[in-house]
């Protein structure tokens, strides 16, 4: 019989720190439960009705221990909330050299999508010791990305865009869990990821995607040139950034801070364009007219996301 | 006082009248409160049912008793019935309705005949909930969340919703009398700080279930319509936002959280104080708490949504709140066990179940502390973690809680004492079968095993098969004291009106079981509440 396995697998730095604070919770939590226990077990034997234990008249020094009693958890609770905050907002945001892989949670599969277009299902493959970032959205209900061994987990929404990142530290493969219930075969909404050695993932990325298990994926597929065409029927007339357009510059700008009517400034990142497309008026970029209708009807949420990879190619082809 | 255990029965509220229309159309508390007691029994045993079935199926990893679908609408049914059905309802309709008027010296509740229709809603939300069930089940979970429910569920969720819609009226009403009647109807001299403790209790979980429950139905309700209708407030197709009802939902179901252990703790102060023979260390501090606790209590559910997509910044108030809403619970857990400190304390059943209730809750408000820590709520939430960590605080921590009131005063309603042997081995064997039952789903939760699995990774299976054990020995435990409980009531001998020597109006002045009108003359109160030196309690016959 194998041994039972007590404790997750640790496939990065960031988990490790996570653990650490779990073990200072754990002691606290064991230190008050077998003290608090204690207490009732020896009072109840100490003081039951036939013992002869002297109870004086109810004594009023109590003073100090109802003091201790809440200064000493409220301290321990205080080291809880900042050291938890710390980590989280620590590692919230992804590293600019960060891989980034699309996927869509679907009842009930994971499609995962590579940078150069190529596709897995509920596979995914990285490199170690590069940082992955996952952008994630949903084509039905809300699913949730769980890594366990990463200590990270973050829900998928239909209708917007939600992001999470982790450091594979080392080789192997890691359980990816639906964790968000999401109807009839959510526990079988599962999938493996696999951290291999740099070479050996370039080699992976690189191979025919016409082999294995592995969907095959056309060149056609690859989100941006889709979105390409998609935004040159539709969008260049007002949005590529040419002096006296109508429509502020959509081609060169992913990723940058927008000044919009009113003063307020918003990043154009995948929620803003996907929510330009479908709300246009909600946040009209300064200096430009409310001018433009809804693509609601006229584009499907595949079209928008290849119009949003377009964008981000384009960004990224400029600042390079 | 009375001595009932004459050869004539003296009259009282059970034999006033023996027509099943003279219970149907009663507007006698007690009444109520011991239909209450039956109907909430049968939604219990319904609910356990459902728990049994699926943890038989969660012994192994593999699939082996019951299709997916079959397994996720036995949660979603364990899941509706035991919240909605049985631990909201539980402590206020049961013993609420039996002793906040007797407890205050009053007569009745504010509107009596309120009080019978909350109980007739009641039942009609159930009847609602319990055909969703028969008619094919639902299968969204209790949470209902959107769009599942609202779009792409293909289960009864029309007709569960509106049964936990309807039911939802009927703790507004019962919170209602509660309050009107605390506010109204105490006997002259029941000062407010001469109340007992159950009394504040109750009345706290009131205005919670008052200000919380209509944002529940509110929310239930536009479901319905999103569903029925085509209503786009949720559905992203539409126009929605599905992470808004989540806000909705929670700022109702935190609450419901307080709605459910609150009374718990009015409770456990009632019985720690008549077996330790003391007033509750820090009354005063306890009693304002529970009114501090459901206000704050309003301010951090969103740390349910920890990786919801909400703004992080929002979480990040939220998590502070949530911890700060755990020092006065703390604070509770240190007063209620200094009051044992040079006590004078006997081990009756009820207070081996409230001496478990206070370790069980305290584990399941430390874990409470785990979730309300952002880096590890983020790997935590919805695994066996989240699981383990409320059924700790809803089944050992409220249900313990019930069950020790409901035999601290099974004497008093029905003027029998149930065999104390049998009673408390019953008590032992549910604690250690919910130790065994919920401990281990801490570490699958930790190892990552999320929760509402059907199949799961083989890893966590030699948890689960403990789990399911442990479950069938609490379950035994649970026969135990129904038995034990139910034999009780064939009794021939009374056990007298005050079998505890407890303080109380309801030990000191009323009969078990109680005069119709509860007292036969009119109360006045001249002590203070725990006062275990007063002579009176113990000349009882
Ligand atoms: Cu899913
Ligand atoms: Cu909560």
């Amino acid at each position: 019989m194998k041994a039972v396995k007590t404790a997750p697998d640790v496939a990065s730095s960031y988990a490790h720190q996570v653990d650490n604070l779990y073990a200072y919770l754990l002691g606290v939590s064991i230190f008050f439960t077998i003290a608090i226990c204690a207490l009732i077990i020896y009072f109840s034997v100490r003081y039951r009705r036939q013992s002869d234990a002297d109870r004086p008249e109810a004594t009023k020094d109590g003073k100090l221990l109802e003091i201790l009693g809440s200064v000493i958890p409220f301290v321990l609770v205080m080291i809880m909330f900042f050291w938890g905050a710390k980590l989280y907002f620590d590692a919230r945001i992804p590293p600019k050299d960060s891989i980034e892989v699309l996927v869509t949670g679907k009842q009930w599969m994971w499609k995962l999508q590579h940078p150069n277009g190529k596709r897995e299902i509920n596979d995914l493959h990285v490199p170690v010791g590069v940082p992955i970032k996952l952008t994630m959205t949903s084509e039905d209900v809300i699913h949730s990305f769980y890594l366990p061994a990463f200590r990270k987990k973050m829900d998928v929404v239909p209708g917007k865009y939600t992001q999470m990142w982790f450091l594979p530290e080392k080789t192997g493969e890691y359980h990816i869990f639906c964790a968000e219930y999401c109807g009839t075969e959510h526990s079988l909404m599962i999938g493996k990821l696999i951290v291999m050695e740099q070479q050996e993932y370039a080699a992976w990325l690189a191979k025919s995607w016409t082999d294995g298990n592995t969907p095959v994926a056309a060149a056609s597929d690859d989100p941006a040139s889709a979105g390409k065409e998609i935004f040159e029927a539709n969008c260049t007339v007002c949005h590529t950034g040419k002096p006296g357009a109508i429509g502020p510059d959509m081609m060169h700008a992913f990723g940058t801070m927008r000044q919009l009517e009113g003063g307020e400034e918003i990043l154009m990142d995948e929620n803003y364009v996907l929510n330009s497309m479908n709300n246009p008026n909600e946040h009209i970029a300064k200096g430009y007219p409310a001018a433009m209708t809804s693509f609601k009807a006229n584009l499907s949420s595949t079209q928008m996301k290849q119009v949003i990879a377009y964008l981000k190619s384009q960004s990224e082809a400029s600042a390079e | 006082m009375n001595d009932s255990a004459k050869t004539e029965p003296k009259l009282n509220y059970l034999n006033a009248g023996n027509t099943v229309k003279s219970w149907l159309f009663t507007v006698d508390h007690k009444r109520i409160g011991v239909m209450y007691l039956a109907s909430i029994v049968v939604f219990f045993l319904v609910g356990a049912c459902a728990a049994a079935l699926f943890r038989m199926e969660l012994a192994t990893a593999a699939p082996d008793v019951f299709s997916n679908d079959t397994y996720n609408k036995l949660f979603t049914m364990h899941g509706i019935i035991m919240v909605f059905f049985f631990l909201i309802p539980a402590v206020p309709g049961v013993l609420g309705n039996f002793l906040v008027p007797i407890m205050i010296g009053a007569k009745d509740v504010a509107f009596p005949r309120l009080n019978l229709a909350s109980w007739y809603i009641y039942m009609l939300g159930g009847s609602f909930t319990l055909a969703a069930v028969l008619l094919g089940g639902i299968d969204t979970g209790w949470t209902f969340y959107t769009p599942y429910s609202s779009v792409y569920a293909d289960s009864n969720v029309i007709l569960a919703g509106t049964g936990v819609f309807i039911t939802g009226f009927s703790s507004i009403l019962t919170g209602l009398n509660f309050i009107v009647t605390v506010h109204k109807m105490r006997a002259p001299g029941m000062r407010w700080m001469r109340l007992p403790l159950f009394i504040w209790a109750q009345y706290a979980t009131s205005i919670i279930n008052i200000l919380g429950t209509p944002v529940l139905a509110i929310t239930l309700l536009l479901v319905v319509f999103e569903r029925g209708f085509g209503f786009g407030i949720f559905d992203p197709a539409k126009g929605g936002d599905p992470v808004l009802y989540q806000h909705l939902f929670w700022f109702y179901s935190h609450p419901a959280v307080y709605i459910m252990i609150l009374p718990g703790f009015g409770v456990v102060s009632e019985v720690l104080a008549c077996f330790s023979r003391k007033r509750i260390y820090g009354y005063e501090f306890v009693a304002f708490s529970s009114l501090a606790i459901a206000a704050i209590g309003f301010f951090v559910w969103g740390h349910h949504m920890f990786t919801s997509s909400q703004s992080e910044y929002a979480a990040l108030i939220f998590s502070i709140l949530s911890f700060l809403v755990g020092i006065p619970t703390s604070i509770k857990i240190f007063n209620w066990t200094a009051t044992l400190y040079k006590g004078s304390i006997e081990l009756t059943a009820p207070m081996i179940y409230t001496l478990g209730f206070i370790g069980l809750f305290m584990v399941g408000g430390l874990t409470g502390l785990f979730l309300a820590t952002m880096a590890i709520n983020v790997h935590l939430h919805d695994t066996y973690f989240v699981v383990a960590h409320f059924h700790y605080v809803m089944v050992g921590g409220m249900m313990m809680a019930w069950l020790s009131g409901i035999h601290f005063w099974w004497p008093k309603m029905f003027g029998k004492m149930y065999n104390e042997f049998w009673a408390k081995v019953g008590a032992v064997v549910i604690f250690f079968g919910f130790n065994f039952t919920f401990f281990p789903q801490f570490i699958a939760g930790y190892m990552g095993m999320p929760r509402r699995y059907h199949v799961y990774d083989v890893a966590y299976q030699p948890f689960q098969m403990l789990s399911t054990a442990g479950a069938f020995f609490m379950g035994a435990g649970l026969i135990i004291c129904l038995v034990t409980l139910v034999a009780s009531l064939f009794r021939k001998e009374s056990c007298g009106s005050n079998p505890w020597k407890a303080t109380g109006l309801e030990w000191t002045t009323a009969d078990s079981p109680p005069h119709p009108h509860n007292f036969e003359a009119p109360v006045v109160v001249d002590v203070e509440a725990y006062d275990y030196t007063d002579e009176r309690i113990y000349q009882d016959a």
